[in-house]
């Protein structure tokens, strides 16, 4: 097509692409020949559609704003780092980090997803098409990952409001993290970002983590404060429960 | 003899000691503090400099010039950051500190010509509007990290650590997580937030080095990068750093200051700042970009132009305060003595800046006490004291016969202890004996 404008990387560097994609406000754009270089796509804030063919090294597409990427091929970490808004869509798999600490938008991932993918995510939304590995969704505040396959050991340790969907079996759950019921509004989260992502699911199929929330707050116990409130009956009557609270610093 | 004389304290369990291990025994939670390491540790103080005699010549002391600029990001970045006087105002969050109190650093800052910093929270539009040279922390955490902000930055600080507790992630407690600031950090309001101590994209100095080309992709290479590092070890630290790219390497020793931490991590974790600058220095000398394409910034318990020229004599570039800082703006004002006494506490020991109840409005979210902290009057206060900081430096400088701070070196110096001169790598006084130095390359 003749309104694509193709970057060859074989030929322009990566400092081109990039610098030409922050001058334009639209546009189609096609990438040939990335070879696994880093930081491919980075930064775009603008309403243009960039297709890349081929295989991407670290942080492609990273702090995404608006538009759609599109990857043909596999991404190594941190793809759509730190997301604000748009799509990013890879079809094949991502290595470490993908979505790490995304805003806003949708990260689609065909293939697998390697381990803390959604780690710290802050609102963006995340489908996986495959598995997902360790540690994903850890600290994760807000928004949704969405995963068709298996995820692996401490799914979602230490989560806040973040929202995890599984349709294969988890490993483990990390510290915090619990199952939680599929409500019809849940489900109409799933039916909507299945929709968006283009993935043959069933809504219904898939189970729910979040946050049990025990980690919020210290637990801070004060036995002076109940001896001088209730004398020391109280504190008697505590310790035969089995003691002071836990602390719940991680 | 009198009965006070059999009231013997313990050496090992002093006061303190016996307070914190009943606090311990009452609450069932490690102590959680602001301010930095509280206890003795070797100081700049424990090094004396050797003015100008028969061998050196001075520079008149008011009226020959003794330049104090210092430029990063020289060579790489489009648009280097140009600071006036080599006293940085290190990061520290809106969150941990009121907005009028944020207000108030970039107006002292801008007055004298050098930068601010955010922190553990991302950047205000305030802060931004009040801070002609702005450092964005670039944090585990990524609170409020938005590309938006970034592009908007005088510079980006890639934090790896910092002095308070090397190896730790931010803290803030539940009673400053206000709407505002939940909001800013996409966090449930009135939680006890624990920041990541990792990043969560990168893992050691081959990634960072990535990291650092995909914040200049971001950038176009407009700004400079600055890699900041708790002390602990700054010789590999920093040589990684200047591997990874950085512009600038902050080294921040244990003296360093803390919104809120675990008093066990402030006053036992990391090497007090003595002892880093040199070993960083060498890490840049060996590389041979010391001076010059990388520069060095030394923080923790930086307090006076003594310190000042001290650590510059060390290898420093500039310097970065925090504590002296908020000292310099209202903390632990006397004036407020009674209000930190009916707080359990007292003008000069105040510390809880975790609480959110501080009386002079500077770390709190309460908008009844925040407002008490004019950020004019507040801003005028640090500007005058970071220009004391500046001429007792060039008084220094000055007096070993340097037309610049960038002029001074350790060969400016000795040590007053055997301590000292091994950590500073200078002789001790009145000998030409630098303990260790047989190990030095």
């Amino acid at each position: 097509m003749s309104d694509v404008t193709t970057f060859d990387l074989a030929e322009q560097s990566v400092r081109e692409l990039n610098q030409h994609l922050h001058d334009v406000e639209g546009g189609s754009f096609r990438v040939t020949n990335p070879r696994g270089a880093h930081a491919v796509a980075a930064g775009i804030d603008a309403d243009v559609a960039v297709e890349i063919d081929g295989s991407v090294g670290y942080y492609c597409a990273g702090m995404h704003q608006r538009g759609t990427v599109r990857i043909d091929g596999n991404a190594s970490t941190g793809l759509a780092e730190n997301m604000m808004s748009g799509t990013v869509r890879i079809t094949g798999s991502a290595t470490m980090s993908a979505g790490a600490t995304g805003h806003g938008g949708l990260l689609v991932v065909e293939g697998n997803a390697g381990a803390r993918c959604g780690i710290s995510m802050k609102g963006i939304d995340i489908v996986v098409g495959g598995d997902v590995g360790h540690m994903s969704a850890f600290m994760a505040q807000a928004g949704t990952l969405v995963v068709l396959g298996d995820a692996a050991d401490d799914l979602g340790d230490s989560i806040y409001e973040a929202e995890i969907y599984v349709r294969g079996s988890v490993a483990s759950l990390g510290t915090d993290c619990v199952e939680k019921p599929v409500e019809a509004e849940h489900l109409a989260v799933l039916t909507d970002l299945l929709e968006r992502s283009g993935l043959d699911a069933d809504p219904a199929d898939f189970r729910r983590y979040g946050s049990a929330r025990e980690l919020y707050n210290f637990h801070v116990d004060d036995i002076d404060a109940e001896l001088a409130d209730g004398g020391p009956d109280e504190v008697d009557a505590e310790l035969a429960d089995g003691g002071p609270d836990e602390n719940g610093a991680a | 003899m009198s009965d006070q004389w059999h009231l013997r304290e313990s050496y090992t369990y002093d006061r303190n000691v016996i307070a914190e291990i009943q606090r311990a025994a009452n609450t069932g939670i490690y102590r959680i503090r602001g301010w930095g390491a509280k206890r003795e540790l070797p100081t700049l103080d424990d090094l004396v400099v050797l003015g100008a005699s028969m061998s050196r010549y001075p520079l008149e002391g008011y009226r020959e010039a003794c330049g104090t600029d210092v430029v990063i990001g020289e060579g790489r970045a489009a648009k280097p950051v140009r600071l006036d006087i080599p006293v940085t105002i290190a990061g520290m969050s809106f969150g941990s500190l009121s907005a009028q109190a944020k207000e108030a650093l970039g107006r002292g800052a801008n007055a004298m010509g050098t930068s601010t910093t955010t922190g553990d929270g991302g950047m205000t539009p305030e802060e931004r509007g009040h801070s002609k040279t702005l450092v964005y922390q670039y944090l585990p955490s990524r609170y409020g990290m938005n590309p938006d902000d970034l592009r908007k930055a005088d510079a980006i600080e890639v934090v790896v650590g910092q002095g308070a507790k090397p190896g730790g992630g931010g803290m803030l407690l539940g009673q400053k997580i206000n709407e505002r600031v939940a909001q800013m950090r996409t966090l449930p309001e009135g939680i006890d937030q624990r920041s990541a101590c990792r990043h969560p994209d990168w893992t050691g100095p081959d990634d960072l080095e990535i990291k650092i080309t995909e914040l200049r992709e971001i950038t176009d290479w407009q700004v400079p990068i600055y890699v900041k590092v708790g002390a602990a070890r700054p010789y590999y630290d920093t040589a990684l750093s200047v591997k990874a790219g950085a512009d600038a390497v902050v080294v921040d020793g244990m003296q360093g200051g803390t919104a809120a931490t675990q008093d066990v991590f402030i006053e036992h974790v990391g090497i007090p700042t003595i002892a880093a600058i040199p070993e960083a220095t060498r890490a840049l000398r060996e590389l041979g970009v010391h001076r010059g394409e990388v520069k060095l910034i030394a923080a923790g318990g930086m307090r006076s132009g003594a310190d000042v020229a001290k650590a510059m004599a060390l290898g420093a570039d500039a310097v970065s305060i925090g504590t002296a800082a908020l000292i310099a703006i209202g903390d632990n004002d006397p004036r407020h003595d009674e209000e930190y006494r009916a707080l359990g506490s007292a003008a000069g020991a105040w510390d809880d800046f975790q609480a959110g109840n501080d009386p002079a409005g500077i770390t709190t979210q309460r908008p009844e006490l925040a407002s008490r902290l004019d950020p004019e009057i507040a801003g005028r206060r640090l500007a005058n004291y970071l220009q004391v900081l500046t001429l007792e430096a060039q008084t220094i400088a000055r007096a070993c016969g340097k037309s610049h701070l960038h002029n001074l070196e350790p060969e400016d110096l000795a040590a007053l202890t055997v301590p000292a001169a091994a950590m500073a790598k200078v002789p001790l006084a009145g000998t030409d004996w630098v303990p260790g130095r047989e190990h030095l390359a």
